[in-house]
């Protein structure tokens, strides 16, 4: 049976955003403490954790993110977990974000002047000092621009979600297709959707790093 | 107690085999084809046509804001609608294409601007011919700039391509789902196609790095 593509229809789409906003934030957060972690031992003196961090960057970026998602939902069962979609999909974009967001600011890191390290370390600062008073503070200005153009990343890459069964913006796209038989209109509808949402993010990031280059060739 | 059972995914690897080699293909087609139209995205965004440059930003934004799924769905679903039909395998490539297309024109430009007007000067100070400034002072220098960005832009778009098995077009990724489908050993088909897909980068990679040691090493006059 197929309906028309009415108001009712545009409206489910748009309630869907809900779901790609909320899984694309707890796959941020999830990765900026994962990331954190993998960022530090990327930098780390340690030789072991330094090379546990770049396998684990080099595992998933060097992987497609469909198979991540795929792996993870069929690796639930693996563990004794009930079968989730959403439960899959926030644990392999947290991976995911945790891996990009990692060597991302690994390079912010080491983008601080190796004299910042040294004069903390002749100041006699710990390493937990210097980095949370003399390094990371100096990255974090560095990593803002990189780290909200991959914000933009994540938001798309929760789009494969709907391949695992999650109903976010695209899986709520293809069920009123489904119903309505409108492909043009409907993925034309959640495509401006989706760019409503990372557009003004990629302007930002753009932005961001125009005022970066320009502080620092001053 | 999970039952892992890996004797089906041997008995099959011909067909992950045959399907590694379909995604190596469909890369290698997109990656062409994607220079292609990046070269022309460049040249129209920095060529001095006001409207040119516009479709061409418009083009960028579009592509670049909005996930690959959704772009191969309108491709494939979407664009029926107003009489432009195709096979999924045709509507694979075109998305791919058109995707790294909007990557790759960013990256082009960047490398056409990265050269010096002072240098091609200076190539004419040398009594250097047209054709050999192009080739030796403005191509090779601004290929070298933009190599590492271009080649892992190419490796980003094989893993992309896996994307492509949703509309059922024929991949790596779509062997894994018939597999998947034939053995209902989920978990295990998925870590073979990962490490699979892993491989490929890999191999993708190592190819980049010869074809860079081979044409793009110095000293420049080779």
């Amino acid at each position: 049976m197929i309906r028309v593509f009415s108001s009712a229809d545009v409206f489910f789409i748009v309630a869907a955003v809900r779901w790609t906003l909320i899984l694309s934030a707890i796959a941020f957060l999830g990765g900026a403490l994962g990331g954190l972690g993998v960022a530090l031992a990327r930098t780390s003196q340690r030789k072991g954790l330094r090379r546990v961090a770049a396998g684990f960057i080099q595992v998933f970026q060097g992987t497609p993110l469909l198979m991540q998602l795929f792996l993870v939902y069929f690796g639930l069962a693996v563990v004794g977990l009930p079968i989730n979609p959403l439960l899959a999909a926030a644990v392999a974009l947290t991976l995911h974000a945790s891996a990009y967001l990692g060597e991302i600011w690994r390079g912010s890191i080491e983008a601080v002047p190796s004299g910042q390290t040294e004069a903390a370390t002749a100041l006699s600062l710990s390493y937990a000092d210097r980095m949370r008073h003399v390094i990371l503070p100096q990255a974090m200005r560095i990593a803002t621009a990189p780290t909200v153009g991959f914000l933009v990343q994540l938001i798309k890459g929760t789009s494969l979600a709907s391949i695992i069964g999650f109903t976010e913006l695209t899986r709520a796209g293809q069920i009123v297709n489904n119903a309505t038989f409108k492909p043009f209109l409907v993925f034309g509808t959640v495509a401006i959707l989706y760019f409503l949402l990372c557009w003004p993010l990629s302007l930002l990031a753009r932005r961001l790093e125009t005022r970066m280059r320009r502080a620092i060739t001053r | 107690m999970y039952q892992f059972n890996f004797q089906p995914i041997f008995e099959h690897l011909d067909l992950l085999a045959h399907g590694a080699w379909l995604t190596v293909r469909l890369s290698i087609m997109a990656m062409v084809l994607g220079l292609i139209v990046s070269v022309l995205g460049a040249v129209a965004k920095t060529s001095g046509i006001r409207a040119l440059r516009w479709l061409v930003d418009i083009y960028v934004e579009v592509i670049r804001n909005t996930p690959f799924l959704i772009q191969i769905f309108f491709i494939f679903f979407g664009l029926p609608a107003i009489g432009i039909a195709m096979s999924p395998n045709t509507a694979a490539l075109v998305a791919l294409v058109v995707n790294v297309g909007a990557y790759g024109t960013e990256i082009i430009r960047a490398g056409i601007e990265s050269i010096p007007q002072g240098q091609i000067e200076a190539g004419r100070a040398l009594a250097l011919s047209p054709a050999q400034i192009l080739r030796h002072v403005v191509l090779k220098p601004a290929l070298r700039n933009i190599y590492p960005a271009l080649t892992s832009q190419f490796i980003y778009l094989m893993l992309t391509s896996s994307v492509v098995s949703v509309i059922s077009a024929n991949d790596l990724a779509s062997a894994g789902a018939d597999l998947n489908a034939k053995t209902f050993a989920s978990f295990e088909v998925y870590l073979v196609l990962t490490i699979m897909y892993f491989l490929l980068a890999a191999g993708f990679s190592a190819m980049f790095a010869a074809i860079r040691r081979a044409f793009l090493s110095y000293p420049a006059s080779r």
